[in-house]
């Protein structure tokens, strides 16, 4: 089969611009994408430039964006492409500068990565020096959620949506790889709390909007989101509940319990009502909203059935004190 | 034959977007669809609820599951959070027998226990799969022809895929199915599968609306007269803040957002008023007056 793949180029030396360059080339079938471009460098033009190692989804080098979607190039294999858009087209990853053709740099993402201190807090120096200390082993087969699958490719940073308009979020990687020591039964709780108070910063587990794009395209499973859902969860869980995101699940969660349902017009009050500036902001849209007929009775009656909703609240928290 | 199912509207389409709920509600007759509303339903817990507490909003979803399999009927959702929230929370319920049961217990005091059985599919799939893209083409009174229409999809009712099971997450159809059945021309731009910020709307707001200018611009860039979309979170992000949003991308957008049932009601030709377009911040009148000079030619 002779196909067309088009390739994003960009060569910092004598291109202003990334631009598109077209290859036909007769693949085989379960050709993976890598296979291919790794032919079309060799017989076709040795200045594409790709990342590459393992070809076997295990190093995380050739995460690239294939038909619009980050994947790894070696585990994508051309024909199932085909089928699902009708074109072959491969472009480096976003949200991370192009240093030429596929290659992207990296280093953004490995600084992010360093800023969660992806290590153990170090012990007392008795059991550093006993490498057999039951403190340095962990207990069972530890899985920490999938967490640890993580190969460190950059499909989820590249797709990102909030890291595509917010250069300083941390990520989803990051983060993921923050909430692995959260989880550890070695870290020490005090250096769990320094963890958490930084996470909850500007930049941190708050950021995300939730839009399931790094579980999406994750190619080991992480979901990376999900852990930060659980971060956010420990946040909560000990205490950290000032950062508006915090507010927002404890406010809704106040509001469903009372009402059994949402009711927008008592939202703003919960998030931001402790800051006369952040209030005064939403005060033009929430009178547009009152003459649009968009404000709902901040005093309506809660849903029919309201003891079921509360009870559920009551024994999941019951429940949770118990455990 | 029609078609019922136990209608779930959603806090929302009750809420800071009733034009949803009135404009389902004028389509779905012509469209054969016989409703039962949920009226004890809870939220869906909008995927906040669960962050803190997981099993509160499994078992918010399963009391209103319970509902639905009382009245012998699937769940239609029209706001693609809730279709996301609650086809996870029924997929994991229906899967994992162990968990249904600790979820049920937490009803079993109010005598409520879900079985499993019912299915929740948004309106969008419900026109595309069950009335069928022929059904509605006959219902068409007004073709939207002449109209570069912007489908907007939002996170929830596309990812994760496994959990939804409609459409491909990186190149789904289904809106530009109904666009085109409509005689409209849906226009192609990457941000029609992004976000559209609304989850940290009120706590982060910059993040947000630049997220919701960057896919609006894109959509405008490509001629969209306007956009339409299944989620209602999605419309308050879009049109509530679109003056903000447009000014993050360092432009003037004016670009009309349509929930997917209103855009149904204007091509089956159905009044203005009885779809609730007097309510969105962004004016429609630009598509009204279009439709006026088509139809007077």
């Amino acid at each position: 089969m002779r196909l067309t793949f088009t390739i994003q180029r960009y060569n910092p030396e004598t291109d202003a611009h990334q631009h598109e360059e077209q290859f036909r080339l007769d693949v085989g079938r379960g050709m993976t994408v890598l296979e291919s471009l790794i032919r079309i460098k060799n017989e076709q033009d040795g200045t594409l430039s790709l990342r590459y190692s393992c070809r076997s989804a295990i190093c995380g080098s050739c995460a690239m964006e294939i038909n619009g979607a980050e994947k790894l190039a070696c585990r994508t294999t051309v024909r199932r492409e085909l089928e699902r858009h009708g074109q072959i087209a491969v472009a480096p990853l976003k949200n991370l500068p192009v240093i030429k053709d596929l290659v992207v740099d990296m280093s953004s993402f490995w600084g992010k990565v360093l800023d969660v201190t992806p290590w153990l807090s170090s012990t007392s120096p008795a059991s550093a020096a006993h490498p057999g200390d039951p403190m340095r082993l962990l207990p069972g087969s530890y899985q920490f959620h999938n967490v640890d699958a993580c190969i460190m490719c950059g499909a989820c940073v590249a797709a990102c949506t909030s890291h595509e308009v917010s250069k300083g979020f941390l990520g989803p990687a990051a983060l993921a790889k923050a909430e692995r020591f959260m989880a550890d039964p070695r870290e020490p709780e005090t250096a769990k709390r320094r963890r958490l108070v930084e996470l909850d910063q500007e930049n941190g587990i708050w950021d995300c909007v939730r839009c399931n794009f790094c579980v999406q395209v994750c190619p080991k499973d992480v979901k990376p989101m999900e852990a930060i859902i659980r971060l956010r969860r420990r946040a909560i869980e000990s205490g950290l509940v000032s950062s508006g995101g915090a507010r927002h699940i404890t406010g809704f969660s106040e509001i469903v319990q009372q009402e059994g349902r949402l009711n927008e017009a008592r939202m703003p009050l919960k998030i931001v009502g402790f800051s006369l500036k952040r209030l005064l902001r939403l005060l033009p849209l929430g009178l547009k909203m009152l003459l649009k007929g968009k404000v709902p009775n901040p005093l309506a009656p809660p849903i029919p059935g309201i003891a079921q909703v509360r009870s559920i609240f009551g024994v999941a928290r019951r429940r949770a004190a118990g455990s | 034959m029609s078609l019922r199912y136990a209608l779930y509207p959603g806090c929302a389409a009750k809420g800071a977007t009733p034009e949803l709920y009135q404009s389902t509600m004028a389509i779905i007759g012509q469209l054969g669809i016989e409703v039962v509303e949920l009226t004890a339903a809870s939220c869906c817990g909008a995927g906040v609820v669960g962050e803190a507490e997981p099993d509160v909003a499994l078992a918010l979803n399963a009391r209103t599951f319970a509902q639905a399999e009382q009245l012998g009927l699937d769940v239609m959702t029209i706001c693609g959070t809730c279709q996301g929230v609650m086809g996870a929370a029924n997929k994991r319920l229906k899967e994992e027998p162990q968990l249904r049961e600790r979820i049920n217990q937490m009803l079993a005091q109010d005598g409520i226990a879900y079985r499993g059985t019912v299915q929740v599919k948004h309106l969008l799939w419900i026109v595309v799969r069950e009335v069928g893209l022929h059904q509605l083409r006959g219902q068409v009174r007004i073709p939207m022809q002449g109209f570069r229409i912007a489908p907007f999809y939002g996170c929830y009712i596309l990812r994760p895929s496994w959990d939804l099971g409609f459409d491909d997450p990186e190149n789904p159809t289904s809106l530009e199915k109904v666009i085109k059945a409509v005689g409209g021309e849906a226009v192609a731009y990457p941000g029609r599968t992004k976000c559209c910020g609304f989850p940290i709307i009120l706590e982060k707001e910059a993040i947000a609306v630049a997220m919701a200018g960057q896919n609006m611009k894109e959509a405008k860039d490509e001629g969209a007269d306007f956009m339409v979309t299944p989620c209602p979170l999605c419309h308050m992000s879009l049109d509530i803040y679109q003056d903000r949003a447009g000014r993050a991308v360092h432009t003037t957008l004016n670009l009309p957002i349509l929930h997917l049932p209103q855009l149904l009601g204007l091509a089956m030709g159905m009044p203005a008023k009885d779809l609730g377009l007097s309510r969105h911040f962004i004016p429609v009148d630009s598509i009204l007056r279009t439709i006026e000079r088509t139809q007077r030619a």
